[in-house]
Parts: C-alpha cells; sequence; structure tokens
C-alpha cells in the first residue's frame, strides 16, 4: 500500500500481533504499521467493522491499538520504540491485561 | 523517562505549528515567561511537520514536500532561539478557565498554573461522510501528506484523490512527484473554471505567485496525463476494504478502481479545548465551520484565553504568523511587559499583513466551498465513525421529535464514541438543521468534556501539581451560559 523514499535509516523493530516490523526509529507505530502493509488497526464496538487511520493527526481515533499492553492507544501520536508490542484491538480492546 | 513537570508559567501556548511558533517567539522576546506545549516530538504543526529534519537534506523528499513546506525552517530556528521553553510529545487535555493547564507527557500527568493561555491548535480536516467512507483504505489527503513528512512513506498502489481545496492538488503534485500511482483527481468544486478565472482577477498583480502557483500545480498534473473529473455524489465501493469509488460526471456515473481513496474538502478549526471552556463560538457561513469568537488579538470570551492561527478560523499558514504574534503582543501587555501603545503599535504591520490574506482567503473560501460534505447525507452513510450511527437512524429521531443535539447524543450516542465528537459534530449538526430546516446557528454544536485528550484513570490519579482543592475532572468553566451543551 505505501514504500518508503528513505528505507536507509529502519533501524528499529517493534512486533504486530507477533509480527516482527523494522521501523524507523521515533516515527509513530501508525506510520510503521502501514508502511508494513497493516490495512486493519482495529474493529469497531458496535459494527466489528476493520478501520484503518483516516486523519494521522489524532483527530479520528480509528487508529486505536494495544500497546505493550496497554488498549486504546492512538498508534498515529505514539512514537515507535525498539521492542514494542503492538497488538490489532478487537472492540472496546483488552483492559486489565498487565 | 521522568520530565520535568512546571509548576506555573506566566503564558502556556498550546501548539507548535505557525501560530504558536510564531507568538512563542515574540512572547519570550517581550520578556514573558513562555512554554510551548506540543504533541509532536519537534516544532512545526502539520504544516511544516519534521520540517528541521527533512528541509536540510535536499533529498528526494524535500524535493517532493516543495519550497513553502522548507521555509518553515525560519520559523521554526527563531523559535528555537528564542528564549520560550519547549515541552514536546505533551498532549494537553485540560484548558481551564482558571487558567490551569492539564499535560501528560511520558505517562505522568500535571496541572501547570499559567497566568494567560494561547491555543495555537490549528485545524484538522473536514471529515467527508460519503457511503462507505469508514472503509480500510479511504483516508484524508492530509493525512498521506502526514505520512510524507513524517516518516517518507508514499503510496505505491493505486491512489485516487476525491474533493476540492488548495490541499487537494498539492498533494496531488506531491504523489506525482514521488511516481506514486496517481489514477485519477475527482474535483468535487461547483466552481467552473471559467468562474474561478472570474473571481481570480482582482487578486492580480498583488497575488501573482500564488495563483501561479496552483496553475502549475494543474499543469504538472495535465503534462503527467492524470485524468481530473469533475465529480459529485461520490460512493465508495468495497468489502472490508475500499476497492472503488463511484460519482456522477457530466451526466453519468463513472467507476474508478483503486487501493487507496483520498478525500478532502478543506480544513476546519480544531476547537474542542474552546468547546470545553464554553467559549462563545459563531457559525463562519464562508467557511462552514464553527470558530470561537476572539477580538482582533485573537482574545475570546474566557478572560485568560486567546486562540492564534486557523483554531480561531481559517487563514492559512501565512496569516497563522500574523495571528501568532498579535496573541503574544496582548499577551505581553496584559502581563505588563509592554504599554497599550506600543502594542497597538506593533500590532498594525501585522494587521496589515493579514488583510492582504483576508483577500486571498475569501477566494479560496468562495472557490473551494466543501461540496459533498455538505449535501445532505445518504441515509445509510454513517455520520458517526465511532458509534456507526447513520444519517438515516438520526433522521428517525429527528422525525419523532428530537430537537436537540444532546437528545440526538443521549439516544443515538452519536458523537459520544472514542473521538468525542471530532468527527461527526458538524455533520450531526446539519442533519438537525435540515430535519428541522433551520440553520447551524440554532441548533449550535457540541462542547466537549475534559478530558479533551485520552488519559489514563491512573494518570489522573497521581496528577501532579494538584492541591487538595484541584477537581480537574470537574472544574467548571465560565462562558456563555446560555450555550445548552
Amino acid at each position: 500500500m505505501f514504500r518508503r523514499l528513505q528505507p536507509d535509516d529502519s533501524s528499529a523493530t517493534i512486533y504486530f500481533d507477533g509480527r516482527a516490523i523494522r521501523c524507523r526509529p521515533g516515527e509513530s507505530v501508525a506510520a510503521a504499521l502501514l508502511a508494513a502493509g497493516v490495512d486493519r488497526f482495529r474493529t469497531t464496538p458496535v459494527g466489528g467493522a476493520g478501520r484503518m487511520p483516516y486523519c494521522m493527526i489524532g483527530v479520528c481515533f480509528d487508529c486505536l491499538v494495544e500497546i505493550d499492553g496497554q488498549a486504546d492507544r492512538q498508534a498515529c501520536l505514539v512514537p515507535v520504540a525498539d521492542g514494542m508490542t503492538v497488538r490489532s484491538q478487537d472492540g472496546t480492546g483488552r483492559f486489565g491485561i498487565q | 523517562m521522568t520530565h520535568l513537570q512546571r509548576e506555573s508559567c506566566e503564558l502556556a501556548i498550546v501548539g507548535g505549528g505557525p501560530a504558536g511558533l510564531a507568538a512563542a517567539t515574540l512572547a519570550a522576546e517581550l520578556g514573558v515567561e513562555t512554554v510551548l506545549f506540543d504533541e509532536q516530538s519537534a516544532p512545526g504543526g502539520q504544516v511544516y511537520r519534521n520540517v528541521e529534519a527533512n528541509a536540510p537534506r535536499h533529498d528526494a523528499l524535500a524535493a517532493i514536500l516543495g519550497g513553502d513546506y522548507a521555509g518553515g525552517l525560519a520559523l521554526v530556528r527563531a523559535f528555537r532561539a528564542s528564549g520560550a521553553a519547549y515541552e514536546p510529545e505533551s498532549a494537553v487535555w485540560q484548558v481551564a478557565a482558571s487558567g490551569k493547564v492539564g499535560v501528560s507527557r511520558g505517562g505522568r500527568a500535571y496541572l501547570t498554573r499559567a497566568q494567560r493561555v494561547v491555543l495555537a491548535t490549528g485545524a484538522m480536516e473536514r471529515p467527508v461522510p460519503v457511503p462507505g467512507w469508514t472503509l480500510p483504505g479511504v483516508m484524508g489527503a492530509g493525512a498521506v501528506q502526514t505520512l510524507m513528512k513524517a516518516s517518507g512513506i508514499v503510496p505505491d498502489r493505486p491512489v485516487v484523490l476525491a474533493g476540492c481545496g488548495p490541499l487537494l492538488y498539492l498533494v496531488a503534485v506531491q504523489l506525482v512527484r514521488a511516481n506514486a500511482p496517481l489514477v485519477a483527481v475527482v474535483d468535487t468544486s461547483a466552481a467552473t473554471l471559467a468562474g474561478t478565472v472570474r473571481a481570480a482577477l482582482p487578486l492580480l498583480p498583488a497575488f501573482a505567485g500564488d495563483l501561479a502557483k496552483g496553475l502549475s500545480w494543474i499543469a504538472t498534473l495535465k503534462a503527467r496525463r492524470i485524468p481530473i473529473h469533475k465529480g459529485s455524489r461520490l460512493v465508495v465501493e468495497g468489502t472490508g476494504r475500499v476497492e472503488a469509488v463511484t460519482f456522477d460526471s457530466g451526466g453519468r456515473r463513472v467507476r474508478i478502481a483503486t487501493s487507496l481513496l483520498l478525500l478532502h474538502e478543506g480544513v476546519i478549526p480544531n476547537n474542542q479545548v474552546t468547546t470545553s471552556l464554553r467559549c462563545k463560538h459563531v457559525w463562519n457561513v464562508a467557511q462552514a465551520a464553527w470558530r470561537p469568537e476572539t477580538d482582533p488579538f485573537g482574545a475570546t470570551s474566557s478572560a485568560r484565553v486567546a486562540v492564534a492561527g486557523d483554531g480561531a478560523g481559517i487563514g492559512g499558514a501565512r496569516a497563522a504568523v500574523h495571528r501568532g504574534r498579535l496573541a503574544a503582543l496582548d499577551a505581553a501587555f496584559r502581563l505588563g511587559r509592554i504599554g497599550r501603545d506600543e502594542r497597538d503599535a506593533r500590532a498594525r504591520p501585522e494587521r496589515t499583513a493579514l488583510a492582504r490574506e483576508a483577500r486571498l482567503r475569501a477566494f479560496l473560501d468562495r472557490v473551494y466551498r466543501p461540496a459533498e460534505a455538505v449535501r445532505p447525507l445518504d441515509d445509510d452513510t454513517l455520520a458517526c465513525r465511532c458509534e456507526e450511527v447513520s444519517a438515516g437512524e438520526l433522521r428517525g429521531l429527528i422525525a419523532e421529535g428530537f430537537t436537540d443535539l444532546n437528545q440526538l447524543k443521549s439516544f443515538s450516542r452519536c458523537g459520544m464514541g472514542q473521538c468525542q465528537g471530532r468527527m461527526c459534530a458538524g455533520t450531526v449538526g446539519r442533519i438537525l438543521a435540515e430535519g428541522l430546516a433551520t440553520d447551524m446557528a440554532a441548533v449550535g454544536h457540541y462542547r466537549l468534556r475534559i478530558p479533551v485528550k485520552p488519559l489514563p484513570l491512573a494518570e489522573l490519579a497521581e496528577l501532579g501539581h494538584a492541591d487538595r482543592n484541584d477537581k480537574p475532572v470537574l472544574e467548571v468553566a465560565d462562558g456563555d451560559p446560555s450555550q445548552r451543551i
């Protein structure tokens, strides 16, 4: 879906639903996932529909994922950190998981 | 990591785009103790996002983004060199009328007491609710521009741009420069070429540069043989994700297969903080959006709070710089750093520049009036993306006798999901106005509740710099008591 113009600096690794994804340190989790071809970040609590980011600036909340055990994180606002564990979020997400 | 939790400051500025940067730079220069809070990790806002990293590289990405973008570097450097303090990666989840600013950084929340607050929260893309717009693969055009600026990421599958406004064409040209497979542009504006030229003539010669730039974008698309369709009544087709977009064009229905559909019909003020403060807002007819009512320096109806830049009505990045400086001058005056005469004298050149920008803005507002985003929704289109409330459902409630936004919220849950109504506020108001055969000013708008950014309860429980009298979530805001919502 997307490609990187500057593929040289993908020195961080995050894990999305168990899959290792190489990405640029400091970029947003949402950018890293989109560059890796992820087009289903979560499903909606009401209809179970798949969603992916719409706005990329923290407004639409369609990029909500679980990051390092915390549900409802806005993937477009959270910078990646090496070793980060990201899970797609189903419905309202899993709470009290830590 | 533990970050400094600032207990107080004279001036808190929220947002690190052109208005916030210009305000902070001038306020610090005038001797005001200034702190700029921004959600991003580097200054620039969305328009100059990541400019410190991108502009000096002189590589393919810098060429794709272009000269106007690189021009933001000077603004960022002036801010960096100023005495203003900078708090990046800091989400502001509350601004209280008392001047208490709730900040969250690195998983810790705290309150900063500010004597004055300048909100420079900028704009968001106007939501374009058409059938199928919630499908994966449908994004804002600005969202893809953000991906380019922030991460150097561009589409590599067929992409269609649909909507209107200067940003739509800028993104089209940037995609072409990046060799992204741009299949077509669907222009939804009602303006004809002849009408646009007629409206543009009075802007010559003052804005020859801007108009030439716009024409060069069209010429670039023509040279690359990118089809530009006039289109209306967009429908997104797809099962599970976008597969095609269809629209009316020249009396027939056109279907274009695509992997990515980018919608854009201009931008609207990001007014969550001012609505949560119950500042007085007015419906801006020309821009089809709510904006906080402000005086010529940006001061709102809330005594300590001003708004600078696009958050007070869309004026663009160049105007935002002048609006930021005006807010800084007024802050310096109110904080006793300069006298009224000096404030007014220094405001004059800023106002002259703003008056000039206003001429161009009036032209853009007229030519690029949103069309798809303001037409009556099809009944099955989701108005509220979070709670998946369709236009038909809302119309059903209105037919049953609902006459108030709050009632619609309570019964349908529209506007009560994760985005707190950011994405559906205008749409639900419009459906209600249509149903009651009245106008937007009469139906009013949502008022976001604090926290205006998601905040884990654990952070609130360990709130920094809170004394026993602080009730951050319950503090009653001042403002217009007649406001129903």
